[in-house]
């Protein structure tokens, strides 16, 4: 029995302490934001915040989460009140498939926390630049995260 | 927006749960039911029915064959009925996808959604307003002339409290209609909601984690299943040692001949007996060795020859002219490159199957299925769900019959979700192209013959490519290759006096093929704009210059002047001579008319190249893109962006890597794509012609990249580069000589 926190909510989960944080998520909470991209830490699909840090939880066994809040892609918003990030990820329409997005946005949910004052377009190159995208929609991410940072009052 | 999004899954998955309720399922699935007795919802392409049903509380339904894979279709359909049946958008729900309820209209390839799928949808939708305006000229006693529509309400123009709506001339009745060709579209000066750029329904959730992919679907009492494909392409099974995942809780082992697999109650169980399962297989070195390749290619006997064009004697011509040129260019073999792994799930029982995947072609899907299961095709039932963007043929299929086979040997529903060593290194390959061009120019540069031949793998375009789960499990399928349409735009968009290109079929080909975005059409126009600007080069003369004396498609101008003047073109023979430090910049252009019959595209690559590493870099993306009417430009906007940063990732960096036995570039380590640092700006101007046809906007451009980057790295260093991906080592090796 593993004890997890997950979007505010405490869980009992039965598994094999071995298991990777993502399949918990997605498989017995029933929480399907972070996805399965490589199960190698390569591409950044399956990211999830834990105590504000984007970690991929692909490759996360979920014995080492311990008492650590984790915050999938579903506890920053909904499509009703979504977050300042996903808000501006909609806004510049920045998604085509959207099975990377769920990456794009933890990580940028956990670069723009990390900082003070709005992002250059380098630095937000450099911040996502091991989250990959197949559909070619970077142009438009990196708008969405500029727009976020100014979304979050984050000057110049 | 969200309520727009409103799909059959809705339906299936109700609120707050998605489980699919198994009494809810089957009966819903078969309440249309086109392939059981019954009442039947039409599906034949030639009725309106089959497109639309008009609701007595005033939506309307539109089901389509056609699936948005991620390119927005989506909303750019619902627009174009919309438009055409005068309701408001926010009315349209769309049904796409299903087997049992949409008509069949091709599988979503070749950019034909909107220029073939929305073109039907549209005239289904004309046909309608059509004779519900006759009944309201009936019922009003007034002449079709004098009345006018309005969000679903016909009333006379004089009167206009004389009305009748749709929800009482047709509420949830047939039309009973066949679709009139003739139906008059409106005049697109009245369009409101054609050509305005409305957002997505699909992006709040995706974005937020409530859109239901298929990979996040599941089904009561399914198993999880995984796939154990053999250690070399043709090697087959010697043994397996089931014991071996005696440990890993609730695992076991499901076998057909080579067709190996593990299912378990728990995902991560499946994925760790997959890892664990020790098989023995034979072996198998099949493959050709990777160094020798276009050796191989040449090598290759030739089914037959297609002769794309012949006007003229290319051959005297050139043998006459007074300046000769030939030049090789060679295209490696490319990966889809999903960003998730194919998934699906099948549920086979009492010689039906009820399936769930991402298919870019579930109709199509469908008769795959049956081969696999020894059935009727009218006895599987696909429905779509999206799955991550799959620019072509990519694993779905295939995962799709591993769900459907699996489902059969258990008796139990079975997801089967690929790992990413089984997408990059089992799904179909773009197959490698090889491309000869060999041109005369007469003493004043000017181009006198021109002749090309190009290697690919011949082409069953009816049939889809052997499916992995019929090839392991040893049942009969046709042993078919279809690498897509790739023999279009060799015929290059410039009328030559004295032209021929050949295509030579190849009867086999390394990997088994299908089509990537752009097949064929990408690599055939990289070798034409490449082998153009080499003659410009040849002739001292500017690359759009010299275009221009031989472009005569007053379309084709416009566009090319128009990305030459976004880029800010500095007119001048290439290469620039100007530059001595270790970074060197250059432009080059490309052009290329859709399959010389449809959307106008022209671009200009900005590069930097570094000297001391090889590194190319594309730094800017000018586009000029004529395709006609536009339906969504933001739509249109984020396909190009999505086209020219994925080709540049092709063109820069990749290639499928192999040994004599099997795929080795199985991760994004091994098979590396364009990163955030890497991508360049994209500009683009979209040129909008509202009273032509709507034609296709997702595969078109990514024909620029590879050409205008070639163009101009030879523009920055004076090295042409003619074997895609333009590598460090390609460009070092070329300064060097």
């Amino acid at each position: 029995m593993v004890t997890l926190t997950v979007n505010g909510k405490s869980y009992q989960v039965d598994v094999e302490p071995d298991t990777p944080l993502l399949y918990v998520l997605r498989d017995n909470l029933g929480l399907h934001g972070p996805k399965f991209g490589c199960g190698l830490a390569q591409c950044g699909a399956c990211t999830v915040l834990i105590e504000s840090k984007a970690v991929r939880s692909c490759s996360f066994a979920v014995s080492k989460v311990g008492p650590g809040k984790v915050v999938t892609l579903e506890g920053l918003g909904t499509p009703q009140k979504p977050s300042p990030v996903q808000q501006a990820f909609i806004d510049e329409q920045a998604a085509q498939c959207g099975y990377c997005i769920n990456g794009m946005v933890m990580q940028t949910t956990a670069f723009l926390a990390s900082r003070q004052g709005s992002p250059s377009e380098r630095e937000i190159r450099q911040a996502l630049q091991n989250n990959l995208c197949r559909c070619g929609t970077h142009q438009r991410i990196i708008a969405a995260v500029k727009r976020a940072a100014a979304l979050m009052g984050k000057g110049a | 927006m969200a309520t727009l999004e409103t799909t059959r899954r809705d339906f299936l998955l109700g609120t707050g749960t998605l489980v699919v309720s198994f009494s809810l399922a089957p009966s819903l699935a078969f309440t249309a039911g086109a392939q059981t007795a019954g009442t039947t919802k039409r599906v034949a392409l030639d009725q309106v029915d089959s497109f639309l049903a008009l609701h007595k509380d005033g939506t309307v339904t539109m089901y389509t064959g056609k699936v948005d894979l991620g390119t927005g279709t989506r909303i750019s359909l619902r627009q174009m009925v919309a438009e055409e049946l005068d309701v408001a958008l926010d009315k349209i729900k769309l049904v796409e996808g299903d087997t049992a309820l949409t008509p069949d209209q091709g599988p979503t390839w070749g950019s034909l959604s909107i220029q073939i799928g929305g073109v039907q949808l549209r005239q289904a939708a004309a046909t309608a307003r059509q004779a519900l305006v006759q009944m309201a000229a009936q019922k009003l006693g007034m002449p079709s002339a004098d009345l006018t529509v309005n969000d679903g309400v016909i009333f006379v123009r004089a009167e206009p409290q004389r009305r009748v709506s749709y929800i009482e001339l047709i509420g949830d009745r047939e039309f009973n209609l066949t679709v009139d060709k003739d139906a008059p579209l409106k005049n697109p000066k009245e369009h409101t909601i054609v050509g305005q750029p409305i957002p997505r329904p699909d992006i709040p959730g995706k974005v937020t984690g409530t859109h239901t992919y298929m990979q996040d679907f599941r089904v009561p009492g399914m198993l999880h299943a995984r796939v154990i494909r053999p250690r070399a392409i043709g090697a087959t099974l010697v043994a397996v040692d089931e014991a071996s995942i005696k440990g890993i809780k609730g695992a076991r082992v499901v076998r057909q001949q080579d067709f190996l697999a593990v299912v378990a109650e728990s995902e991560w169980a499946a994925v760790k007996a997959a890892k664990t399962l020790r098989a023995t297989w034979t072996k198998w070195e099949g493959l050709p060795e990777p160094a020798k390749l276009w050796e191989h290619v040449r090598a290759t006997k030739v089914a037959k020859d297609d002769v794309a064009v012949e006007r003229g004697d290319p051959k005297a011509a050139i043998a006459s002219a007074a300046r000769k040129l030939k030049a090789t260019y060679d295209f490696a073999i490319h990966t889809h490159g999903s960003m998730g792994p194919a998934c699906a799930v099948a549920d086979v029982k009492r010689g039906k199957a009820e399936i769930w995947s991402p298919s870019q072609a579930p109709h199509w899907l469908r008769k795959e299925v049956a081969v696999v299961l020894q059935i009727d095709p009218m006895d599987v039932h696909i429905q779509y769900l999206d799955g991550a963007g799959c620019y072509g043929r990519n694993g779905h299929e295939d995962a799709t019959c591993d769900a459907a086979l699996l489902s059969k040997l258990t008796s139990t529903p079975v997801r089967v979700q690929w790992m990413r060593e089984d997408e990059h290194g089992w799904d179909p390959k773009g197959p490698p192209t090889l491309i000869e061009i060999s041109a005369g120019l007469d003493t004043q540069g000017n181009i006198v013959g021109w002749d090309a031949e190009l290697w690919v793998p011949k082409a069953d375009i009816t049939e889809w490519p052997r499916t992995l789960a019929a090839t392991h499990a040893g049942i009969p399928q046709k042993e078919a290759l279809n690498p897509g349409n790739v023999h279009r735009n060799l015929d290059p968009s410039y009328p030559f006096a004295h032209q021929k290109a050949v295509a030579h079929r190849l009867d086999s080909t390394p990997f088994r093929p299908s089509w990537i975005r752009t097949p064929g059409r990408m690599q055939n126009t990289y070798a034409n704009e490449v082998f153009i600007d080499e003659c410009a080069a040849a002739a001292g003369a500017d690359p759009v210059e010299y275009r221009l004396r031989y472009l005569t498609d007053p379309r084709g101008i416009v566009v090319l002047r128009a990305a030459v003047s976004m880029a800010k073109w500095d007119a001048r023979p290439s290469p620039r001579r100007d530059q001595s430090g270790t970074i060197a910049r250059g432009r080059g252009v490309a052009y290329v008319k859709y399959e010389n019959a449809r959307t106008y595209v022209a671009g200009v690559a900005e590069v930097e190249v570094n000297r001391q590493t090889g590194a190319v870099r594309c730094t800017r993306f000018y586009v000029a893109h004529d395709c006609g009417q536009i339906i969504n430009p933001d739509g249109v906007r984020a396909q190009i962006e999505g086209q020219i940063i994925q080709t540049v990732s092709r063109t820069l960096k990749e290639e499928l890597k192999w040994n004599r036995s099997r795929v080795t570039s199985v991760d994004w380590a091994s098979y590396p794509i364009l990163r955030f640092p890497e991508v360049p700006e994209v500009h683009m101007e979209l040129i909008n012609r509202p009273t032509e046809p709507p034609w296709g906007v997702g595969e078109p451009a990514a024909c620029l990249p590879p050409p205008a980057i070639s163009n101009a790295v030879f523009d920055a260093i004076g090295v042409r580069l003619r074997s895609v991906p333009f590598t460090p080592i390609k460009v070092q090796a070329g300064l060097k000589a």
